[in-house]
């Protein structure tokens, strides 16, 4: 089966079956859960959400990359990126999923 | 930031909504995306990034420890992958 993609509409879909808010207050609601974690992200924060995984910053020095099509020296300057960890339950949900088909073992 | 620092912040946010409310709020959707990893979807959030699932194949690994080599069964890593926007403000402050 070819895997889909969810996106924001099914996010907030799932909060208004849930919760019962209105459709527009639950797509509110899933941006600011979003905003939330990036505004935290963005002041440096890591956000732990706990058996679903946590998001750091890591710092990363500069360095000397390659144009790899002319093959020039370009400095890649320090850096800001985001790291996703997931937590053990995730992983384990994940695999739980995939496994059916091939009950080997 | 922890989960529930995320659920009182939001609830601060919402007076009108009850603090249970909030914390179903997010513990929907987190658990909505590990339902559609767990199916092998992706979850795109543009401007956030994006879920997906990684294949590793089955290998042969070895125990640090004694040297001995064990096999590894194939398995899925879930990963993720920040959005441009956030990789921006995380880089731009603010």
């Amino acid at each position: 089966m070819a895997p889909k993609t969810v996106t924001r509409a099914q996010l907030s879909e799932a909060v208004y079956q849930e919760v019962g808010l209105s459709r527009n207050e639950s797509a509110d609601l899933l941006e600011s859960v979003l905003s939330e974690i990036s505004s935290a992200l963005a002041r440096g924060e890591a956000v732990k959400i706990s058996s679903f995984g946590s998001f750091s910053v890591r710092k990363k020095g500069q360095r000397v990359g390659r144009n790899p099509k002319t093959g020039e020296e370009v400095p890649i300057f320090p850096r800001k990126v985001l790291v996703f960890r997931p937590s053990q339950l995730l992983k384990n949900r994940i695999n739980d999923g995939v496994d059916e088909g091939d009950a080997a073992e | 930031m922890t989960k529930s620092e995320l659920i009182a912040r939001l609830a601060e946010l919402n007076p009108h909504l009850y603090q249970r409310d909030v914390e179903r709020i997010v513990t929907t959707i987190f658990d909505e995306i590990t339902a559609a990893l767990a199916r092998g979807d992706r979850v795109e959030l543009r401007g956030f990034g994006a879920f997906s699932v990684k294949r590793r194949d089955a290998r042969q690994g070895r125990n640090p420890r004694t040297g001995e080599a064990v096999d590894v069964s194939q398995k899925a890593i879930p990963f993720f992958k920040t959005g441009k926007q956030l990789r921006e403000r995380l880089n731009n402050g603010k």
